[in-house]
């Protein structure tokens, strides 16, 4: 940059500033302000010619007065006057002007383009590099439109300056940034990466950043990159730390090169060339090296410089996770990290652990660190780096040292800090529930954890808790015993009282023959807690008296005294005086058959998904989830992390234990069941393929009856839609209403067969033979009369839910309007996969039968896994996909109890129906399934990876999904994972 | 109550910092700093809540003034005394500057002492206070009796007077001091008008006279009308109609309740006897017409015609006429018959000046000015024009009647006493718009 000469120093703009300067009041500088304002609006008249020296020196004070804080709306034409000077500093002040101020709906635009275009082309390196900083400084779209065709002209034109080519490099990628869509890919790229290889290393640095930028949209354009980094990489880390004169920082050889040059090998799976890689693992290896060497400076620049590359260096190993040597050795030093002097160090050193961790060959290594990470955790100043020594240890955690950790965060818990409190007492009953070994010892550690931090136990936990306890007779006795103990403590946490409340109402039976746990003891115990107790813990303990009538009918006058009592009798609040009430009556007047039939022991409950992980994913926010998730994703061959009783999928939350103590939630509902008649027979022929003769039970299951219960006006039974809407019948185009509630469960039996009954009721039975073939499909539907009299109107329809319109596209063929009974009607479906969907689109059949208007609105089994082409691969294939799809969003996973029985066959028939092909030895546990396919759509094809992880001892999967599109990928994995 | 008073100079530097209760720390002191006096925006609002304390803040020129408190205080009540602190500190040492604030710290710390105890205001009459703290020290010439005497004066019913003052002309000056505020659409619509006025006294009195104060206050002539019906007529249309008033601590409210009359001890020396508000039957001493004409997109033409409008033997002192600017102003042309007029680029306005101008005369300013086309599509907003001036009469109309003084122990009467009164008329907010 030529140095600014003395005569060019503008004096009217200094006199200027240090007037401002010496304002005493906000009122004197607007004043001030104003006065200069009104002189340079007199100056700017049109009538006068101003030289170019005066005009920098006003548009200068403009850009000042703006910078102050005030409205500027003129002096823009004067700037882009400026432009076109052939002064350095005249030009200089004219695009500080435009990119301070001049907005992109500015009419001035086009002059600006014009001018910046002018320098672009001319041969004045110093006028080229103006113009490129002043469109990455203003980035708008229209500058993006009007120069990203040009920018990488100049990028890769042999006989730009290096300093041009780098301002470009930066200015290409702030274009980019901005609006991705406007940079052409072209031959260009492939010659951008060569400037790798430049001579200049500021040009090589801004390519890196480039090229970083740009292969995360077009890893394939820019492949060539990786061996070019690689070699530049190995230059850097092997030169000696005087060869690289300006780019040495503090004795380290081009630092920041060096860790954007790592960044970009991040983006990419592990060379395949045996040399470039061997050439890599030797740069790494160096850098680990000279981590161990003495530093060379005492300066806190240089470790920080060597740190810096070093730490890029393990997330590259980490990335790569393939080198079991280089890992452990990254592990190694880390450990020695873990007790450095600086706090950041520490705190950088946890969080790398945190994702070794979570890798198969450095997991071992990690756990060597076990009794550092807990000193860390004890006596770590800093908090921030005590809540990373907990997510290690969490990460850390497994069968071995399960009892280990979760002791030491228990006793953490006393002194840790109260923002990290709910955290922990989370990763610690989970941790607890995941690696149980024996249930006691289950209990007694959530148990503590209530005492130790009552208030941070979320409802989910203590849920969990009672859930577990319910469903395992094993530890039943042993959980009426310690929760009888711990609520002999004079003070204990509400959340104890709860627990305890519902344990002893439960199982206090078990316990009711030692003396000192005799009936009476229990209820008086119970009994001195209530009063200090909320509402909501108040009304639980009523429920427990009134098991307490059932389980002891001893206690039974002292329990109807204490109902009948004002206090509960005339409560303020109104279900406790509605429970007083009804448990009083109830015990009052059933007799004990009733009693014991109403207030029998709980019922297991379902399995579900554990909802204390929901929480904890909740709580770590979006971002640090992901992580969270990482860590649990590559278990150890041998490391067993869906232990628990995780996972199945299920739509209702947890329903609140507290809120139903008599079961009658969870209790079947007595909904009528309709008892599945023969009629199948009627159609068996259409399904000589068919799996099962049987036809299948259309009973809802108790939470979805309960949940249609509280549906509203769902059409649930086709009678209840009325006889006038006979008439509209007749139109084709109508409301599809509401699917019935089997819809959902119905459809998902078609996701991994073709043909099938989908619907039967005393009426009528629907089946359906379909076959796709790429993005196309044919589905027959044959409609059975199960009655003897004749259907009239029989009209089926199909619609398309909100934009499914545009995704799909159903042709049906018109059917007789008349189903003759006892005979059956067959309606072809012509079916156009057009992009990929998420929902099906609805069957509607209306028909009159009798004399009365049906109505029925089935979902079509049309699923996006039908357009499923299988693709075989080799193992080495299938990795590289796999880790070329490995951003959050591409991955869905889902960890679940099995519904069936785990067969393999079974298993592999239904991934087979699914669509996707099964791909043998490519997983090295030969026990996992994994598949491969693409989704063949008219618009676009996805690929798409899955990986089947069976756990036979905890009957529980992992199902991994990989494709190319977020929504796809979780689409399939919630359709797959609800087939097993 | 009032927890504590900063004093702070325009860049936030703490001048004065007297903390009566505990429960304000020494970061209130940094809270007002940062959360008002260099606060990104302009604070607006007199209080401001921080963190649970309220700071209530006045300012004088480049000087803040903050009572503190974090209790639920009388907003009223604290800047009642705010200001009275200012005149209070304007008594002793006149302006209120950083200069003058830094000289007499001692003073200041001695006077906040006295008028505030444990955060309650106390006696804060400049009169009674000047007895007892002084600038030149006590001096030892101070007799006992004289100290007990300030004890009586200070705890007796009399606070703003000592007894046994002593003047060999017995004098009073009296002043009727207006502000007229009015707001005026282009066409001469009166959108808003009000007078504020006070009348200040200063007295030059031996002894403890009682003084009686009458005007022309409405309800007070009609009560006086009853017993004689002819003068109703003519008086009824010089009585005014006053909104509201307050008066000084000295005037005995009980009396003026039953009566409407106004009695009072008068202090020694200068007071406010009273505050006032009318809003109707305004006399407005000027009209301003004002023309303005855009001539294309570079030019405006303004004319404004001003119009005296009172008796044409008084004269207007002090005119000054403020006639804003666009923002894109680059040029302005100015002719004007009688004053001097100016454009003022730090003001964004032509002032306007005329030193004398007599009643029922007009005069009138034309300009034209030139302006800087922008890109920017905004119209511009046309503040009103605004105006000065001084009148020696009082707009709202209000008249001393009578200003009686009984004096039984010493030996004068109401007549030798030398009686002045004086009527000033300002401009308070007086905006044309245009």
């Amino acid at each position: 940059m030529p140095a600014v000469s003395k005569g060019d120093g503008m004096r009217g703009l200094a006199v200027f500033i240090s007037d401002i300067r010496n304002c005493k009041s906000k009122e004197a500088e607007v004043k001030r302000i104003n006065k200069e304002l009104a002189n340079i609006r007199s100056k700017f008249k049109g009538d006068k010619a101003l030289d170019g020296y005066s005009k920098k020196k006003y548009v200068c004070k403009l850009l000042f007065i703006f910078l102050l804080g005030h409205d500027i709306d003129f002096g823009h034409m004067e700037a882009v006057n400026l432009l076109s000077s052939n002064k350095y500093t005249e030009k200089q002040i004219g695009y500080l002007f435009i990119s301070v101020l001049v907005n992109s709906t500015s009419e001035l635009i086009r002059l600006i383009n014009n001018g910046v275009k002018n320098d672009l082309t001319s041969r004045n390196p110093t006028f080229m590099c103006l113009a490129l900083h002043c469109i990455a400084n203003v980035g708008s779209r229209e500058m993006g439109e009007a120069f990203a065709a040009d920018i990488p002209r100049i990028l890769v034109a042999g006989d730009s300056m290096d300093s041009v080519k780098q301002s470009a490099a930066l200015c290409l990628l702030r274009l980019y940034k901005a609006s991705p869509d406007l940079v052409p890919m072209g031959e260009w790229t492939a010659r951008v990466v060569h400037l790798l290889n430049d001579q200049h290393m500021g040009v090589v640095t801004a390519a890196v950043s480039l090229i970083t930028c740009l292969c995360k949209k077009n890893p394939d354009d820019f492949k060539t990159c990786v061996s070019l980094a690689v070699s530049r990489l190995s230059r850097i880390v092997s030169s000696a730390s005087t060869d690289l004169q300006d780019y040495t920082y503090y004795f380290v050889p081009a630092p920041w090169l060096s860790v954007k040059l790592l960044r970009l090998l991040q983006c990419y799976a592990p060379p395949e060339d045996a040399a470039v890689k061997g050439r890599l693992v030797e740069c790494l290896e160096t850098v680990l090296n000279k981590a161990q060497e003495p530093p060379k400076s005492k300066k806190v620049q240089h470790s920080n410089a060597k740190n810096a590359v070093l730490f890029e260096t393990i997330s590259l190993i980490i990335h790569y996770d393939s080198e079991p040597n280089l890992l452990v050795r990254a592990c190694n030093q880390l450990g020695q990290f873990l007790q450095h002097r600086e706090t950041n160090l520490r705190y950088l050193a946890l969080e790398s652990m945190c994702t070794l961790a979570s890798s198969e060959f450095s997991h071992e290594a990690v756990k060597t660190h076990i009794d550092t990470v807990i000193n860390a955790l004890k006596t770590e100043r800093d908090v921030s780096v005590r809540q990373r020594a907990a997510d290690l240890l969490y990460a850390m955690c497994d069968r071995s040292n399960a009892k280990q950790i979760v002791s030491e965060m228990l006793r953490y818990l006393e002194t840790a800090d109260y923002a990290i409190r709910e955290e922990i007492v989370l990763k610690v009953a989970i941790l607890a529930e995941k690696y149980a070994v024996d249930y006691s010892w289950y209990v007694d550690t959530i148990l503590n954890l209530i005492r130790i931090a009552g208030d941070y136990v979320s409802e989910e936990v203590w849920y969990r808790v009672l859930q577990i306890v319910t469903n395992r007779d094993d530890v039943q006795g042993y959980a009426a015993k310690t929760v009888f103990e711990a609520l002999q403590a004079p003070a204990c946490h509400e959340n104890m009282v709860k627990v305890g409340g519902y344990i002893l109402g439960e199982f206090g039976n078990l316990i009711a023959g030692d003396p000192r746990s005799s009936p009476p003891v229990q209820f008086s115990l119970l009994h001195s807690k209530f009063h200090l107790c909320s509402v909501a813990t108040r009304a639980l303990l009523l429920s427990t008296y009134i098991k307490f009538i059932n389980l002891f009918p001893e206690t039974k006058a002292t329990i109807q005294a204490v109902l009948r009592a004002g206090s509960q009798l005339r409560n303020a609040d109104v279900e406790l005086q509605q429970r007083a009430v009804e448990y009083l009556t109830l015990s009052s007047i059933a007799s004990t058959d009733v009693l014991a039939t109403v207030l029998e022991e709980m019922p297991p409950f379902p399995e579900r998904e554990s909802s204390i992980l929901a929480k904890l994913k909740r709580k770590k926010g979006p971002g640090a989830a992901g992580t969270l998730d990482d860590g649990r994703r590559e278990p150890g061959p041998g490391g067993d992390v869906n232990g628990g009783m995780e996972p199945a999928p299920s739509s209702g939350s947890t329903p609140s234990p507290s809120a139903d103590l008599l079961g009658l939630r969870a209790a079947p509902a007595p909904t009528a069941t309709p008892a599945p008649t023969g009629a199948g027979s009627l159609l068996v022929d259409v399904f000589s393929d068919s799996p099962t003769g049987g036809p299948p039970s259309l009973g809802p299951t108790p939470e979805e009856a309960f949940l249609s219960e509280l549906e509203p006006p769902a059409p649930e039974s086709p009678m209840a839609l009325s006889a006038d809407q006979a008439p509209a019948a007749d139109t084709a185009a109508e409301d599809p209403g509401v699917p019935i509630p089997e819809a959902d469960e119905l459809l998902n039996k078609f996701v991994c067969k073709n043909n099938g009954v989908l619907f039967e009721n005393a009426l009528l039975q629907i089946g359906v033979k379909s076959e796709f073939r790429q993005n196309l499909g044919r589905m027959y539907l044959f409609y059975g009369n199960k009655t003897s009299v004749q259907f009239q109107n029989f009209c089926p329809t199909v619609s398309h839910p909100g934009d499914l319109q545009t995704q799909l596209v159903v042709q049906t063929k018109r059917v007789p309007g008349q189903v003759d009974g006892g005979a059956q009607v067959q309606q072809v479906l012509n079916i156009e996969c057009l992009r990929d969907f998420l929902t099906p689109p609805l069957l509607t059949v209306r028909f009159r039968y009798g004399g009365a208007a049906q109505a029925l609105t089935l979902k079509l089994p049309v699923t996006i896994n039908k357009f499923f082409q299988p693709t075989e691969m080799a193992a080495q294939d299938f990795f590289q996909r796999w880790k070329q799809l490995s951003l959050p969003q591409q991955e869905a996973q889902k960890i679940f109890q099995a519904n069936h029985p785990m067969d393999s066959e079974v298993t592999k028939a239904k991934l087979l129906g699914f669509g996707s092909a099964l791909l043998d030895n490519v997983d090295p546990n030969p026990e996992n399934y994994v598949g491969a396919g693409i989704v063949q759509t008219k618009a676009l094809q996805v690929g798409c990876l899955l990986r089947l992880e069976p756990n036979a001892q905890a009957q529980m999967y992992r199902l991994t999904l990989r494709t190319s599109k977020e929504s796809v990928s979780r689409h399939l994995c919630e359709l797959l994972a609800e087939q097993f | 109550m009032i927890g504590g008073l900063f004093i702070y100079n325009h860049k936030g530097e703490v001048l004065i910092s007297r903390v009566y209760r505990d429960d304000i720390g020494r970061n209130a002191v940094d809270a007002f700093r940062v959360n008002v006096i260099h606060a990104r925006q302009q604070v607006r609002s007199p209080v401001t809540n921080i963190a649970r304390t309220s700071f209530f803040h006045v300012k004088r020129s480049n000087i803040w003034l903050a009572a503190v408190t974090k209790q639920n205080v009388n907003a009223a009540m604290v800047f009642e005394f705010l200001y009275k602190m200012c005149d209070v500190m304007a008594a002793y040492f006149g302006k209120i500057s950083e200069e003058n604030i830094k000289n007499n710290f001692v003073l200041i710390y001695e006077l906040l002492d006295e008028i505030l105890d444990f955060g309650y205001p106390q006696n804060s009459e400049t009169g009674a206070l000047k007895t007892f703290i002084t600038q030149q020290g006590i001096k030892s010439q101070h007799t006992k009796e004289e100290q007990s005497q300030i004890t009586s004066q200070v705890t007796g019913q009399i606070g703003w007077r000592r007894e046994g003052i002593k003047y060999r002309r017995n004098e009073l000056f009296l002043d009727v001091l207006e502000s007229v505020n009015l707001l005026m659409s282009p066409q001469g619509q009166v959108l808003s008008a009000h007078v504020s006025g006070r009348v200040v006294m200063k007295s030059y009195l031996s002894g403890m006279p009682e003084c009686k104060f009458g005007m022309n206050d409405k309800i007070v002539i009609e009560k006086q009308g009853k017993g004689t019906a002819d003068e109703t007529g003519k008086s009824g249309k010089q009585s005014i109609a006053i909104d509201d008033c307050t008066f000084h601590q000295c005037v005995r409210l009980s009396k003026f309740d039953s009566e409407r009359s106004i009695s009072f001890i008068p202090p020694d020396g200068e007071f406010e006897l009273m505050r006032y508000r009318t809003t109707k039957d305004i006399i407005l001493p000027f009209r301003v017409i004002p023309l303005v004409r855009e001539v294309g997109r570079t030019k405006l033409e303004v004319k404004v015609v001003i119009k005296s409008n009172f008796k044409p033997s008084l004269l207007a002192q002090k005119i000054e006429v403020r006639i804003p600017t666009p923002l894109n102003t680059s040029g302005v042309q100015v002719i004007c018959m009688k004053g001097k007029a100016k454009y003022k680029a730090s003001e964004n306005a032509i002032v306007w000046k005329i030193k004398r101008m007599a009643g029922m005369k007009e005069s009138q300013i034309s300009a034209e000015i030139e302006l800087l086309p922008t890109n920017d599509k905004k119209k511009w907003a046309r503040p009103p024009i605004s105006m000065n001036f001084e009148v020696p009469f009082a707009p709202s109309g209000l008249k001393v009647r009578y200003l009686k003084v009984f004096e039984p122990k010493l030996n004068y009467s109401d007549h030798d006493v030398i009686k002045w009164v004086r009527y000033i008329g300002r401009s308070g907010i007086y905006e044309t718009r245009c």
